[in-house]
């Protein structure tokens, strides 16, 4: 036994409102930079739908992930070693621009430039890529709350498959039969993770700590190889920088104790962070696995139980800190997963053992009862209606259990159990044990559920043991002199000798605040030399005066720079990297307590 | 002026080559790339690139041989002039036309595809240019030495491995044979400038990506760890001199 332990995460789809605040704010902390402008380490999907970049579960097509070969050992999808050494000039399965989305700004200056004219001038989108007018045709969510309609039938690669292929023409025909969720998407951390298996330089790494997985920016050189090779297409090419870049779980948060900035300002809370500690020994037994179906319960049976003598002993002989195991008793995602096992896993059958797991959503069953009438909070009801609606439990089983229902029609009861079991006592009414019986579960353990997934407080969504005093002064966001004391200041300058990025490494919030700064003082829209200073509306806080959005004022001298980017940094800076706010150590409201606790 | 030529200048290129990769890796990790387009254009990409790279693999592999090994270790193993010049000829000649075919695709499509062009840096640009006239004169020293005999004497091919070759093997055992390659045609002449050129930039262009050719793959395990006491988090180098003691 190899104990390993793996920051992991689960989201509970029953509450995501797709208000697209995790992309957003993401974006604004980690990709709102010249050459990341169509990448987004968080996005959310309508499902049905066909996602992005586009149809990017069709690995028949995109070949990602892993496979089984003739012999039923594990191999890359699109081919070994050799294979990819042979094809290292030109990748053959890299998704091009077109298949995320060209990226756009608009030319706002002429709304305030224009000469007095008959018609009202218009803003017309230029692209961020070639700085060009352009036809917008496509976004990260163009599909957004297209769900269930007409426009995704045809394209959603999950619809297409075999198991629903005669459903989806079912569900064109029947329109009250459709449903639509939203599924919020970030890299999966994979225990197995493919795209690190792909990386010919062997820049992408997992730290043994975590287990999070990263891309070392000093030894990627840009084969782009992990990009065709991770299935959920979560690693991203900066075409800037010409290196790749990834989520990075946030990892300068996690390591002093605070959540990521997707989950931190996540509207509906639905997002829980905690530890779980793996054998990592089995991993490639388990990925192995040769029934699809089989690979939920393969991951499950990794994952070791925290609460075990023989496992804390293992896990203190393997050096993890005794705090983590703590954590990792207290952690609700071992709690989802395998004590209440209400979480699955996304998309299992790519065999990357991701590290993301969901929450199935029950709303489309419960909103079938409600428009019939019924009682929508009746088990009897909503037992009922999981077993008729097949087409939205089998979406679901395609997408987190390799098409294999039961383990959803699992989960979804103990959603509706929970839901008629607290309705009694909310209600006042004696609780009917016989509610968790019929489900397996005891009162207590249904109890706590609820608890867990309706009431749970900050510290119990996130338990994070913070990285370790003895390591904290090379910690990323301990930086308690202030960032700006950074010797030289590169990255004002725009692109370096060689091309953007090129040059020592800038701190990532010296990084973060040039950014800003040099944004909300330039003029130009994607000046091709020096994308890193353009005006992008998405950024301007309103306190700022970028040249170029507003006519030059009488006295254009007194418009300093300084000033407008030092603003700029501290008020967008809300759970980015910058200034001192992350050097707290607690792991409390680095967000401004917004969070009423 | 021969010495300058075929001594100063070489010298001054190979010590920049080395010098400025030691530089480069000291300093610039970051930028060391190969700085691929194919987000934007796959489609001439596809083509062009596969050419170019296993044309100039062959090139490459041909300058080795006709470079490095001597005349007398092929004569040892008893192969003779005319076969060995018609073997490197072909060989020449194939992986020539695959390489200049896929760079100019490589070229035009740089030209004509708007977001690659814009994403091509100046030093590309000078690279591009040297590197073309440096190929452009091989070829035609290939062809036009070779199969037409310019240069040569008494009608014979210029035999490079009796000029070219000892000269510049003469530059690694540091006793330069200036005459070797004063005597050489003009086309050798200006190809072995142009290839000390291109040397003297490799380091500050994106041919560093050469180096970093990622054959360790081939025997590493797939998924790499790494510990986070490795690597330091994040970008921040680890202070020197003293550390808050309050921690
Ligand atoms: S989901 Fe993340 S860890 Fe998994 S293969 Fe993709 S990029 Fe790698
Ligand atoms: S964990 Fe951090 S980097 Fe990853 S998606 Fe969330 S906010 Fe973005």
């Amino acid at each position: 036994m190899k104990v390993m332990a793996q920051m992991a995460m689960v989201m509970n789809l029953d509450k995501c409102i797709g208000c697209h605040t995790c992309s957003v704010t993401c974006k604004q902390a980690w990709t709102n930079r010249a050459g990341t402008e169509y990448v987004w380490f968080n996005n959310v999907e309508t499902r049905p739908g066909q996602g992005y970049p586009r149809r990017y579960e069709d690995q028949e097509e995109w070949q990602g992930g892993w496979t089984l070969n003739r012999r039923g050992r594990l191999a890359l999808k699109a081919g070994g070693r050799f294979r990819k050494l042979l094809t290292i000039f030109s990748n053959p399965k890299m998704p091009g621009i077109s298949d995320y989305y060209e990226p756009w700004t608009y030319d706002y200056a002429t709304l305030t430039d224009a000469p007095a004219q008959e018609h009202t001038p218009v803003a017309r989108p230029k692209s961020l890529i070639s700085g060009n007018d352009m036809a917008i045709k496509w976004s990260a969510n163009w599909d957004d709350n297209l769900g269930g309609s007409e426009a995704t039938f045809a394209h959603d690669p999950i619809l297409q498959k075999a198991s629903l292929n005669n459903a989806a023409t079912k569900v064109k025909r029947s329109f009250e039969e459709t449903f639509m969720f939203y599924l919020p998407r970030i890299c999966e951390h994979c225990l197995n993770p493919s795209c690190a298996a792909s990386c010919p330089s062997g820049a992408i790494y997992k730290r043994s700590e975590d287990g999070i997985v990263l891309v070392d920016q000093d030894r990627c050189r840009g084969w782009r190889m992990c990009v065709s090779g991770c299935p959920y297409k979560k690693v991203y090419f900066n075409h800037r920088t010409g290196k790749a870049e990834k989520c990075t779980f946030c990892f300068p948060r996690i390591e002093v104790g605070i959540p990521t900035v997707c989950s931190e300002t996540c509207v509906g809370r639905l997002r829980y962070i905690g530890l779980v500690l793996y054998d990592a020994d089995r991993v490639l037994e388990a990925a192995s696995t040769p029934d699809d179906h089989d690979l939920y319960e393969a991951q499950r049976s990794v994952f070791l139980d925290p609460n075990d003598p023989d496992v804390v002993r293992e896990a203190e002989r393997a050096g993890i800190p005794h705090d983590w195991v703590i954590a990792a008793q207290r952690s609700p995602i071992h709690a989802l997963i395998n004590t209440f096992k209400v979480a699955l896993p996304l998309h299992p059958e790519y065999r990357t053992m991701p590290m993301v797991w969901y929450i199935p959503p029950l709303s489309p069953v419960v909103d079938a009862v409600a428009e019939t009438g019924e009682d929508a909070e009746d088990q009897r009801n909503l037992f009922a209606a999981i077993d008729a609606l097949r087409i939205p439990v089998e979406y679901l089983a395609e997408l987190f259990t390799a098409g294999d229902v039961a383990p959803v029609d699992a989960v979804l009861r103990k959603l509706a159990a929970m839901r008629s079991y607290m309705r009694d006592i909310n209600l006042g009414r004696d609780a009917d044990a016989s509610i968790p019986e019929g489900v397996g579960m005891t009162e207590e353990q249904m109890y706590d559920m609820y608890r867990l997934l309706a009431l749970a407080k900050y510290d119990e969504r996130y338990v994070i043991p913070p990285a370790h005093a003895e390591q904290a002064h090379s910690l990323e966001e301990l930086a308690t002199e202030c960032a700006l004391d950074y010797e030289g200041g590169p990255g004002m300058g725009g692109a370096g000798l060689f091309g953007e990025g090129s040059g020592p490494n800038v701190p990532i919030a010296v990084e973060n605040f040039q950014m800003l700064a040099n944004r909300q003082t330039s003029d130009t829209m994607a000046s091709p030399g020096d994308k890193g200073a353009r005006v992008n509306l998405l950024n301007w806080d309103g306190k700022g005066t970028p040249q170029g959005l507003f006519p030059p004022p009488p006295d254009a001298g007194v418009s300093a720079g300084s000033t407008t980017s030092g603003e700029g940094s501290t008020t967008s800076g809300e759970g980015s990297t910058t200034g001192g706010e992350g050097s707290t150590t607690s792991g409390e409201g680095s967000t401004g307590g917004a969070d009423p606790k | 002026m021969k010495t300058l030529l075929w001594v100063i200048v070489p010298y001054v290129c190979l010590v920049t080559f080395v010098l400025g990769h030691w530089w480069r890796y000291r300093f610039d990790k970051f930028g060391w790339t190969t700085r691929s387009s194919q987000l934007y254009e796959s489609r001439l990409l596809r083509l062009g690139s596969p050419l170019f790279h296993f044309g100039i693999l062959g090139v490459v592999a041909g300058h080795i041989i006709g470079l490095v090994i001597p005349e007398s270790w092929t004569d040892a193993l008893g192969i003779s002039e005319t076969a060995y010049h018609w073997v490197a000829l072909v060989g020449g000649i194939a992986s020539g036309v695959l390489t200049v075919v896929g760079m100019a695709i490589l070229i035009y499509r740089r030209r004509t595809t708007g977001p690659v062009f814009s994403a091509t840096t100046p030093m590309d640009k000078v690279m591009y240019a040297v590197l073309g006239t440096v190929i452009v004169l091989g070829m035609w020293n290939t062809i036009a030495s070779s199969l037409f005999g310019l240069g040569g004497v008494d009608g014979d091919a210029y035999n490079y491995r009796e000029g070219v070759s000892l000269w510049f093997r003469s530059i690694f055992e540091l006793r330069p044979d200036v005459d070797a390659m004063a005597g050489a045609p003009l086309g050798f002449q200006l190809h072995a400038l142009g290839a000390c050129a291109l040397f003297a930039l490799w380091p500050f262009t994106r041919l560093v990506h050469v180096f970093s050719a990622p054959v360790g793959y081939l025997t590493r395990p797939y998924i790499v760890y790494r510990t986070r006491d490795a690597s330091p988090a994040g970008s921040r180098p680890p202070r020197r001199g003293w550390e808050k003691v309050d921690v």
